[in-house]
């Protein structure tokens, strides 16, 4: 199995200058994990765990599908509708100062978090509208029509290929597909092997001097693995591709600095980060940006604007057509901040440990195949599980029944569970609140599932 | 008994295990139905006697047990009908079935009427597992609502 490249790649996921998640991912813990009171204090913040279900404390072991809020982001949102709320960039009035003088502050917040200048963080809906956004913009400036023909750098034919892996989140799969069913370019796949994880090697042949466009998730949603990026980015700079990342669940869990990457743009979604819905970003490098069209029209994104013909703003305005998401990106700001604070080499350090309890506790278990294979190595603190003889969906029901909140499902991910044989399977996924304990007791509970439907000693 | 074994009865773990009335002939009028939440998939089929009553029901599918259980149980309750439904008879059928389920645990299923299937009951505490057991009944009717729509 890859599992040499994937710990190459964790390492160099960060800054030099920052002993971050890069060794954490590596099994070589550098910052201390977060002590017990330091969780204690973390998980007093968030009012949603003192919820019970069924009777019991909740578990909330779902954090990959979406985080929970702490007090600070709720309070954020609301301080911007009772003391700021207004128009932004529309106005001269002090509230309208006030209020884009906030907007522009998330923006500074997101940039700083990512390592980047404020005119490559644009805000989106979510990841999935900014990877939307690239598909769509690239898809007018291959049409040669309207604003699209005024930016034919990043163009797409008949000759050129998209290339994704086989494991993506739909958002990341869908987009490109319709892209290539539009310019007639050709959509490849990098295979993953029977484990669920990215054959590497396959990427050299797969990866061409066609190849335009790679777009990869930075780590699985379905397996928790952080992909091979260097095997994959390697190829995709060598054929002067641009290369996308899908960064939803490594935002979470290791500092994310894009441009280290080597990466054109990358995307995630604040509500994955503790921070609000409706909001998300796409970082992209200046250039790629400014070279591309608007992938929607309208007002706020424009310079002068005829009866005939609209010219557009520079990167990101040119983006955030309309009355953008304030509050959101406000939220967003304080949700990075609150992750910062803490120090995200102290949640990487804190959630290895995490991911090595629930992969060596999984391990063992008759029955229980985990996806993406063993090990919790190059991978944060996320299973999905698929339990012999039984659904996810009944088995997730056993969880929930005991408190415990789990996503069972294909998790956006068909291609990949198709590939493994599998329609769904149940994915334990932690946060920076999750204790111990909690994964200990999704783990007893695993354990039950199969004498609970009576098929514990059948053949695994 | 526990929400839990409520839900899973020992009869609704028997009928996912063992199915009733599963296998799709070849040409015949299907529904399909899919969960999109879960990939709980069902095709069904109504076989009907030259008076047109419904005497018999067949399926493919997968899923979770409620999902499959459910459309066994349905099969079963046409297996001990020796003259078949009317498709108003099933029609109320289908609508009882969908009454119960959306009670939130306030209503349960006769078992006079439903046999087997009265276990589903359990699920409509489970706000996320109506959708499961509904399925194979939606399917149901889909094939009803078009044998009426034909005349
Ligand atoms: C890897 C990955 N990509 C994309 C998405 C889409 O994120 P959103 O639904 O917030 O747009 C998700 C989350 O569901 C994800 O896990």
């Amino acid at each position: 199995m890859a599992s040499a490249p994937l710990q190459q790649t964790a390492r160099r996921l960060i800054d030099p200058g920052r002993p971050v998640a890069a060794d954490a991912y590596a099994g070589r813990v550098t910052s201390a994990p977060l002590t017990e009171a330091e969780l204690e204090g973390i998980r007093a913040q968030f009012p949603i765990l003192r919820t019970e279900v069924h009777g019991h404390p909740l578990a909330y072991l779902d954090s990959a599908a979406t985080a929970q809020k702490p007090q600070r982001v709720l309070d954020a949102e609301r301080a911007f509708y009772a003391e700021a709320n207004s128009a932004v960039h529309r106005g001269a009035h002090t509230l309208a100062a006030e209020a884009t003088e906030r907007y522009e502050a998330a923006r500074r917040t997101v940039a700083d978090h990512l390592g980047a200048s404020e005119h490559e963080v644009v805000f989106t809906g979510n990841a999935t509208e900014g990877l939307n956004l690239l598909a769509t913009a690239i898809g007018h400036a291959s049409t040669g029509r309207g604003a699209g023909a005024d930016f034919p750098v990043h163009s797409l034919g008949e000759r050129d290929e998209i290339v994704v892996t086989e494991l993506e989140h739909h958002a990341n799969l869908i987009p490109w597909q319709e892209l290539a069913a539009r310019t007639g370019a050709r959509l490849k796949v990098v295979p993953v092997d029977d484990n669920g994880v990215i054959d590497a090697d396959a990427a050299a042949d797969v990866i061409t001097d066609r190849t335009r466009i790679l777009a990869v998730a930075h780590v699985s949603n379905a397996t928790g693995r952080v992909s091979p990026l260097d095997a994959l980015i390697a190829p995709a700079r060598a054929a002067g591709a641009l290369i996308v990342l899908d960064a939803c669940q490594s935002a979470p869990h290791l500092a994310l600095r894009p441009a280290e990457l080597g990466v054109d743009a990358a995307v995630f979604s604040a509500h994955k980060v503790y921070g609000p819905n409706g909001i998300g970003v796409l970082w992209g490098r200046r250039e790629l940006l400014d070279a591309l069209p608007p992938h929607l029209y309208g007002g706020s994104a424009i310079t002068t604007v005829t009866l005939e013909k609209a010219h557009f703003l520079p990167a990101p305005a040119r983006f955030e057509p309309g009355t953008p998401r304030i509050a959101q990106a406000i939220g967003l700001a304080e949700a990075l901040r609150f992750v910062d604070e803490i120090g995200l080499d102290r949640i990487a350090a804190s959630e290895h440990a995490l991911a090595a309890r629930l992969h060596d506790g999984l391990a063992g278990m008759p029955g229980i195949r985990v996806l993406g294979g063993p090990g919790a190595d190059g991978r944060v603190a996320l299973a999905s599980i698929d339990v012999d003889g039984v659904h996810a969906h009944d088995a997730g029901q056993v969880l929930d029944d005991l408190g415990i909140a789990v996503r069972v499902g294909h998790h956006c991910a068909q291609p990949l569970h198709r590939r493994l044989g599998l329609t769904a399977s149940l994915r334990i996924s932690a946060g920076v609140h999750t204790t111990p304990d909690e994964i200990d007791r999704a783990l007893d509970a695993v354990s039950g599932i199969r004498s609970f439907f009576g098929v514990a000693g059948s053949a695994a | 008994m526990s929400g839990l074994d409520q839900l899973y009865q020992q009869i609704i773990l028997d009928h996912s295990k063992r199915p009733h009335g599963v296998g799709l002939e070849a040409g015949e009028e299907t529904s399909h139905q899919l969960n999109t939440t879960c990939g709980d998939e069902v095709t069904l089929a109504l076989r009907r006697d030259d008076a047109g009553r419904v005497v018999e029901v067949g399926w493919t599918g997968q899923g979770c047990s409620i999902s499959q259980a459910s459309a066994s149980m349905l099969a079963a309750l046409l297996e001990e009908e020796p003259t078949g439904m009317a498709d108003d008879e099933l029609t109320s059928l289908i609508e009882e079935f969908r009454t119960v389920l959306r009670s939130r645990g306030t209503l349960e299923l006769d078992e006079e009427r439903f046999g087997d299937a009265a276990a589903l009951g359990g699920a409509s505490r489970y706000v996320a597992r109506v959708k499961c057991a509904m399925l194979p009944w939606v399917a149901a009717e889909d094939l009803v609502q078009r044998h009426a729509a034909r005349g």
